[in-house]
């Protein structure tokens, strides 16, 4: 997909299309040395014909306007560090209450003399992240790995063992939620989603249909109406006397929905192998599942990993939802912040900052996984 | 016992029993989870069933379509909540299709200011969740100064704490009159636009498309307000005591969502718009240019019908997602089907029923769509060998 | 210059950022000559006849082209596309539209043609390139070979006084070039204006009254084809025809 490559020309028709669309694309004076330099780079890109001239002096205008503004509010006026009154007096954003609110937006309800620990866990977790995006250590040891850090970060944020004391999960809250919520319900939905996968290209009717549906039924309603059913279902199909906590239910509703996203995108890895590589398995006397195993699935796996990346990223925002079943998450604790009396004319800057917190991530994630189907599409070239 | 071995062999029967023995899994996990559901329903004295439906709801509806009171039945409740739905998602739909539409050509635009302003709307809304950006546009609402102080938009129109309050026309018998014109001249003009283009293609001679569509959604409605003695009189919005009275009005919750959805939803289409039209090979272009097409023509007879194969697949469902998405109403407090439900639910205690008819619903419009999906891919298809 | 000259070329030069794609091409072409342009590949001749019909934009230098010079102006190059009909190398086929409708489309929407009346046009022109069964087929549905025969009936029907093709056999496989050039040499027969940038050096010999040779953005060497064959002048030229006449 090599998106870069299109003449710039279809552009310029798309957008004014009364305007000459061959003259959008080339320097108009010779020697070629003119688009390097900034005058002839303007003249080519924002006032080459008269309605981009008229769009640019727009923009510029909006720009006018806007950025004083917004610099005056979130730089020049704005007050950092200090109390509420004096951010009633000011006319800036009020980046104090971050300042005093951190740890609640941060770590919810988890006792205040322990909140290292979160923050150790999370430390962890995004350290994990960046080495996984690294595709020199995709090796099994990476699996590995992860078991250790998953383990550290449940001895951290449980506690009870190693001198710390017990912290139960109905305290726990803020952004260690929001993290482990979205990998493990990925983790946990990838096998499945792979196994739904297979089910729906399966040849036995029984087995395609009995996907197919629950693939398109998780597919055909809200998350927020699979977490209800989640929070009120799970109880009562246990036996007498089992309990699952809150945080295990959101969990199952998330890895359940994920699981049949992912699917979808497993089977277009499925389907977009050449039907030659299966031929070529049954010819050589491979069984099903060693033909699955060692033909099949290493091939379509490595084309679905930017859509993989993709559902992670949906996950990740989708798990802002679980407030809604009762859960402490990132979203929830910032709106917690929001309702002190003390600070509530600033929500707009915590909002803010819990907005930026989700950007960041999902917008980091995005660009990763773009890089990675460029890489990819090299390796099919060549 | 070698012909038992030999059936056993046999691909058939292989496939026969792993389904036998899958389904046999599935109903035992499904008949083990079902019959600890019912006995946990009954040891707590939960009614199970359907009746619940014709009871009385008792809870007000903030804002219906029908008219509704508390002392109707929970199905009623039911069906103001899916009408309600139906209603934020329509109306979104609308709107994210039109701003995602423009910002997905600007997006393209060969005007690199134009192009950015564009990129960076896409980035931001696509990477914050859903559920953040409603937050803040219900608390902008919310956060509204109250009617005393209400921000006149444009005259008589009032954005306050209670949402938005704006003129409408005191009824009159000449209004639908004029309107049933309006919506025959819309047709009109549709005909005439198709037979304008016909016309062109048949004769190769222009035709004066544009004015006799816009004469024939003009003029009808019009002469037919002038007929029925223009009763033109605007029932004001007025502040009386501490709210307004008369005009019209839209929930401060409803405006959340509507925003919060076009916006986001927005971001995907123009995403999906920007790559329908790069999907159209540049070659195309360069013909309609060699065969003299001026590029307005080209846009509308090579770029558009190709780009729209690859564009509406992927629109659709982004219009399912918006109607899912709707379903985020519960947070704000919006009476959507699923916070209706979630009411019903947590009154009667039959949340099993109650969310389960809610899932089905959805399905249902679901299904719908894709239904829709699937009869325009197979209608639009490019025929190749 | 002459005065029967349609295409003229004085000093075209163009460049793709640092690229210096043509330098300073100079070149006459009269009415009825068939003019075939060859040379290595990234020599220029695609970019040279490209900008004929301003689906590139020269920047130094004067193309003229039947009168009218190409610049800026939107109206002279609309003119000039509607006289110069173009066919390329891998066909450019509407797949939306049927064979018909691809070669109506430009007819009624450009010179403002009954439908019934090109119709007539264009099942004459699908008879000339022997595919009038295929009329109401889409593009996909043909063979390369019938796809380009049907481009070069696209481009006839908007009455051309010259056509530009632009390596029209390279996208075929070997045994459907032969029915494509068979058609372009009906059409050279027929007192057409052409310029051909093509590797079809048997094609050349029989039909062209002149053939260009082209490398680094310059010509290096034109002549009548008995000349360019038997007796180039320059090394470049030899060295070329030494490595495309081998097999």
């Amino acid at each position: 997909m090599s998106k870069d490559s299109i003449p710039q020309s279809t552009a310029a028709l798309a957008a004014s299309f009364e305007e000459e669309p061959s003259q959008a694309s080339v320097a108009t004076l010779p020697g070629g040395m003119t688009a390097l330099k900034p005058f002839g780079w303007a003249k080519n890109n924002l006032f080459n014909t008269r309605a981009n001239t008229v769009l640019t002096l727009v923009c510029f205008a909006i720009l006018w306007f806007a950025v004083p503004p917004v610099v005056n509010w979130v730089l020049l006026n704005a007050v950092w560090l200090g109390t509420s009154d004096e951010c009633r007096a000011a006319a800036g954003a009020c980046w104090s209450i971050i300042a005093v609110k951190h740890r609640l937006i941060f770590f919810g309800t988890y006792p205040y003399e322990e909140q290292w620990r979160p923050f150790l866990a999370c430390a962890l977790f995004v350290a994990m992240l960046g080495v996984s995006g690294v595709r020199a250590f995709w090796r099994p040891w990476l699996v590995g790995a992860w078991a250790l850090v998953l383990v550290a970060m449940g001895v951290l944020m449980w506690g009870g063992v190693l001198g710390l004391t017990h912290v139960a999960n109905d305290k726990w809250g803020g952004l260690p939620i929001t993290l482990m919520l979205s990998v493990f319900s990925i983790t946990l939905a990838f096998p499945l989603s792979i196994l739904l996968a297979l089910g729906r290209q399966s040849s036995l009717p029984a087995i395609r249909s009995l996907c197919v549906g629950f693939i398109e039924l998780m597919r055909g309603v809200p998350l927020v109406s699979v977490l209800f059913m989640a929070s009120v279902m799970f109880p009562l199909f246990l036996p007498e006397g089992v309990t699952i906590d809150k945080l295990l239910r959101a969990l199952a509703g998330l890895t359940l929905f994920t699981a049949a996203y992912l699917a979808e995108a497993v089977r277009g890895g499925l389907q977009a192998i050449p039907k030659g590589q299966s031929e070529a398995a049954d010819a050589l006397g491979l069984g099903y599942w060693q033909k699955t195993m060692l033909i099949i699935l290493p091939q379509a796996l490595r084309m679905v990993i930017p859509p993989i990346v993709n559902q992670f990223i949906s996950c990740f925002k989708d798990t802002s939802l679980v407030t809604i079943v009762g859960l402490y998450d990132l979203l929830t604790a910032a709106t917690v912040a929001t309702t002190d009396p003390e600070w509530r004319p600033f929500f707009a800057e915590v909002y803010v900052f819990a907005g930026l917190m989700f950007w960041i991530f999902c917008f980091s994630m995005s660009r990763y996984s773009q890089w990675l189907e460029r890489m990819a599409n090299r390796y099919n070239r060549r | 016992m070698s012909k038992l071995v030999q059936a056993l062999n046999s691909a058939r029967v292989r496939g026969w029993l792993y389904q036998a023995l899958f389904v046999s899994g599935t109903l035992a996990v499904g008949w083990y989870l079902v019959s600890n559901t019912l006995t946990n329903l009954s040891k707590r004295g939960v009614a199970t069933g359907f009746g619940f439906l014709n009871r009385e709801a008792g809870f007000e509806i903030g804002e219906s379509l029908l008219t509704y009171a508390a002392s109707d039945t929970y199905l009623k409740a039911m069906i103001v909540g899916l009408l309600n739905t139906l209603t934020v998602s329509a109306v979104a739909v609308i709107f994210a299709s039109i701003l995602g539409v423009a910002i997905g050509v600007a997006r393209l635009s060969s005007n690199w200011m134009v192009g950015r302003f564009a990129a960076v709307f896409v980035e931001t809304v696509r990477n914050v969740p859903l559920l953040l950006q409603l937050v803040v546009w219900y608390t902008i609402m919310n956060r509204l100064p109250s009617p005393r102080e209400a921000l006149e938009v444009v005259p008589h129109v009032f954005l306050s704490n209670r949402g938005l309050k704006y003129p409408t026309f005191v009824e009159h018998a000449g209004h639908g009159w004029a309107f049933l014109a309006l919506i025959l001249g819309i047709i009109g003009a549709i005909l005439i636009v198709r037979y304008g283009r016909k016309h062109r293609e048949t004769t190769g001679k222009p035709f004066p498309t544009l004015p006799a569509a816009l004469a024939s959604v003009i003029l009808p409605p019009v002469a037919v307000f002038v007929a029925s003695g223009a009763p033109f009189a605007f029932d004001l919005p007025v502040l009386t005591g501490f709210n307004f009275e008369g005009g019209a009005s839209v929930s401060p919750e409803f405006t959340a969502l509507l925003i919060g959805l076009s916006v986001y939803t927005a971001g995907f289409i123009a995403e999906i718009v920007r790559s329908g039209i790069l999907a159209v090979p540049h070659g195309q272009t360069e013909a309609g240019l060699a065969l003299g097409l001026s590029p307005a023509h080209i846009l509308r007879l090579v770029i558009l019908p190709q780009a729209l194969r690859v564009i509406v697949p992927p629109l659709t469902s982004q219009y399912l997602n918006l109607t899912k998405n709707s379903s985020l109403a519960v947070a704000i407090g919006y009476p959507d089907l699923v916070s209706v439900t979630n009411t019903s639910a947590n009154q009667t205690g039959q949340v099993v029923e109650a969310v389960a008819m809610m899932m089905v619903v959805y399905l249902v419009i679901s299904l719908c769509i894709a239904g829709f999906m699937n009869w325009y891919n197979r209608k639009v298809a490019l025929v190749t060998r | 210059m002459s005065e029967n000259a349609v295409i003229e070329l004085r000093k075209v030069g163009k460049w793709y950022n640092s690229y210096h794609a043509l330098r300073d091409v100079s070149l006459t072409i009269k009415k009825g000559e068939k003019v075939v342009v060859c040379g290595p590949s990234g020599s220029g001749k695609s970019t040279m006849i490209r900008c004929i019909n301003r689906l590139e934009a020269h920047q130094t230098g004067h193309i003229i082209v039947n009168g009218t010079e190409l610049t800026d102006d939107v109206k002279s190059v609309e003119k000039v596309r509607k006289q110069v009909g173009m066919v390329f190398q891998n066909f450019n086929l509407f797949p939306h539209l049927t064979v018909l409708q691809n070669l109506t489309l430009a007819p009624i929407w450009v010179r403002g043609m009954a439908k019934s009346e090109i119709e007539e046009i264009a099942m004459m022109y699908l008879r000339r390139v022997r595919i009038p069964d295929q009329a109401h087929k889409f593009p996909g549905q043909l063979s390369g070979g019938q796809q380009q025969r049907v481009a070069i009936a696209r481009a006839l029907c908007m009455r051309p006084e010259i056509m530009l093709f632009d390596e029209p056999t390279s996208a075929l496989d070997p045994e459907m070039v032969k029915e494509v050039l068979d058609v372009m040499i009906e059409l050279a027969d027929e007192g057409m204006t052409m310029v051909c940038v093509t590797h079809e050096m048997g094609f050349a010999r029989s039909v062209a009254d002149s053939i260009i040779f082209m490398a680094e953005g310059t010509i290096i060497e034109s002549g009548s084809p008995a000349q360019f064959f038997e007796n180039p002048k320059s090394e470049r030229t030899r060295q070329f025809l030494g490595q495309i006449l081998e097999h």
